[in-house]
């Protein structure tokens, strides 16, 4: 395992304590702490680079606009890109994936066509879906998931025979923690001539990403749930597919020449980042790779694989306690409930000892439908979680149980 | 492992009259002839209300409801089923102004002892986030009878 102790150091959120007791930060599938370092780079953009990028003739503006390119190039090498040129830079996953529906499922989706995804996406792999397939009169055909917590092959097959346009899942559910075997869903996807559209959000912070060796068609990222900033991430996508697309915002930067009633636009990655685009974003978010890098993001995925089994091993043997998802092809995420104690009773009494964790539906209402429960407590790992919080989880669980008269007082 | 006792303050927010409310809640359920309904929930937190008021002339002869959620939120709509019947609809829109200024930290509302059992969720006050569970079926409520 790391050395959490000495990695949490780097985090100056995590020095704070709450309620008397120091901070237990379990909540990292919603968004992550900020290590110095990234911190510093933010600080130092400002402080010695800002300018406008790819306008200005002054060399405060060229050195921006390196700075800008190069944090593109940086998250290219981490994630494999297939080229520096496939990865836009966007506010996140959720805009990722509404500018693969907006403009890509705009021009190739018509009326009677299927798009795919699966119960257990989150929200903004769904909604973005709903919207194209209600506009087009397309169907969207939702994959069953088994009892633990997996996408149901057979179901998966069963889709694909309508042969679709589009099939979108997630890489990790954000939800169950379970780590889906995305490069055999992409093959069997392709098999139909379908394009594969992987939500990342939750595997790219936690696991070796190659989107190469995936052979998806488009992935989407967060910066903020890797150690980078709010408001940055990227579309990550085949050069070729992007390169036919229309553009998706209109305005500054996404142009080639404009006329009174049409315009021309620019190259890739540029003719889908209309505006003037979130600079310290990329180069904080360049910042939280090198990070990662120096951790290793092998190294990360098996700290976080041995915290969620201790989690789930403590949490278990505590009576009434029920953990959802599957016991092994999972990342650091561990969704439960305990008996009827309501999820939200229970984040408030765990915050009561510093401990902070979701309680909710984790924006997968279908999947949270499946499971036959209107919420889950969720606890989820990062590298700089350590057994001692494992233990202080679950030493609050059973608080939380001497006051709903589980365990005795 | 941390074995100190439950925060006091934990006490008092999941006091048993509470927990009983949650587990065993009065009124839950539906009304054959019901004169107003309102569905409300929370999409941040997941929690809903269905409420069924059957009102005769000016008077809530029954209030009934049906829903989920958190300890809080629950317990708030079985107290606050028992303690509307046989009230005016002024009476019933006061008392949600009343609950209001409890949940917003007044003490003397916290001692008025028109809120009957209410008065046991004084506590959350003390939780911001959770103020909005306890308010969900009052405002179910003042929407029902302002509709």
């Amino acid at each position: 395992m790391l050395d959490a102790a000495r990695l949490r150091a780097d985090f100056p959120l995590l020095r704070q304590r709450e309620h008397g007791h120091p901070l237990v930060y379990l909540d990292n599938a919603a968004t992550t702490q900020k290590p110095e370092a990234v911190l510093t780079a933010i600080a130092d953009y400002y402080r010695t680079t800002n300018a406008n990028v790819h306008r200005g003739a002054y060399g405060l503006a060229i050195r921006a606009t390196e700075a800008y390119e190069a944090a593109r190039a940086k998250l290219a090498g981490f994630v494999n890109a297939w080229a520096t040129e496939g990865v836009v830079f966007t506010r996140g996953t959720t805009e990722a994936i509404n500018l693969v529906a907006g403009a890509y499922g705009r021009a190739h989706v018509r009326a009677g066509d299927t798009v795919v995804v699966t119960a257990m996406d989150h929200h903004s792999n769904l909604v973005p879906w709903q919207i194209l397939c209600q506009e087009k009169g397309a169907t969207l055909r939702m994959v069953e998931i088994s009892e633990d917590g997996r996408v149901d092959l057979s179901d998966y097959g069963r889709a694909l025979e309508r042969r679709p346009k589009i099939v979108a899942f997630p890489y990790v559910s954000n939800a169950l923690g379970t780590v889906n075997p995305a490069a055999q869903l992409a093959r069997l996807a392709h098999a139909v001539g379908a394009v594969v559209v992987v939500d990342g959000a939750q595997s790219t912070p936690h696991l070796r990403v190659d989107v190469q060796a995936l052979d998806c068609d488009f992935y989407a990222l967060s910066g903020h749930k890797m150690l980078g900033p709010m408001g940055s991430g990227a579309l990550v996508a085949k050069p070729e597919l992007l390169d036919a697309m229309p553009p998706y915002h209109g305005g500054g930067e996404m142009i080639s020449r404009v006329w009174d009633d049409h315009s021309t636009y620019n190259k890739i990655p540029h003719k889908f980042e209309a505006g003037t685009p979130n600079v310290e974003g990329a180069v904080g978010l360049a910042a939280a790779v090198a990070y990662l890098e120096g951790v290793g993001p092998e190294r990360i995925a098996e700290h976080e694989q041995a915290l969620a089994a201790a989690a789930i091993d403590r949490l278990t043997q505590i009576e009434g306690v029920t953990v959802y998802g599957p016991r092994d092809h999972r990342a650091g995420v561990v969704s439960f409930t305990y008996g009827d104690i309501h999820p939200h009773d229970i984040a408030t009494i765990l915050d009561q000892d510093g401990i902070c964790i979701r309680a909710g539906h984790h924006c997968a209402q279908p999947l949270m439908r499946r499971l036959n429960v209107p919420a889950t407590a969720r606890a989820s790992f990062y590298l700089y979680n350590g057994l001692d919080e494992v233990d202080a989880l679950a030493g609050a669980l059973v608080k939380a149980g001497a006051l709903f008269g589980y365990v005795p007082a | 492992m941390d074995t100190s006792p439950p925060d006091p303050q934990l006490s008092a927010l999941y006091q048993e009259l509470i927990l009983d409310h949650y587990r065993r809640p009065r009124n839950k359920g539906t009304l054959d002839h019901a004169t107003h309904s309102v569905s409300l929930n929370n999409p941040l937190c997941g929690d809903e209300i269905d409420l069924q008021l059957r009102v005769d002339g000016d008077v809530i002869r029954e209030a009934r409801f049906i829903g989920g959620g958190c300890s809080i939120s629950q317990a708030a709509a079985s107290m606050m089923t028992q303690l509307l019947k046989d009230r005016s609809i002024p009476q019933a829109l006061a008392l949600a102004d009343r609950m209001s200024a409890m949940m917003h930290g007044d003490e003397a509302a916290a001692r008025d002892k028109a809120l009957g059992e209410l008065r046991a969720l004084a506590g959350v006050a003390k939780f911001p986030v959770r103020i909005k569970c306890a308010l969900l079926p009052w405002n179910a409520l003042t929407d029902a009878l302002k509709a």
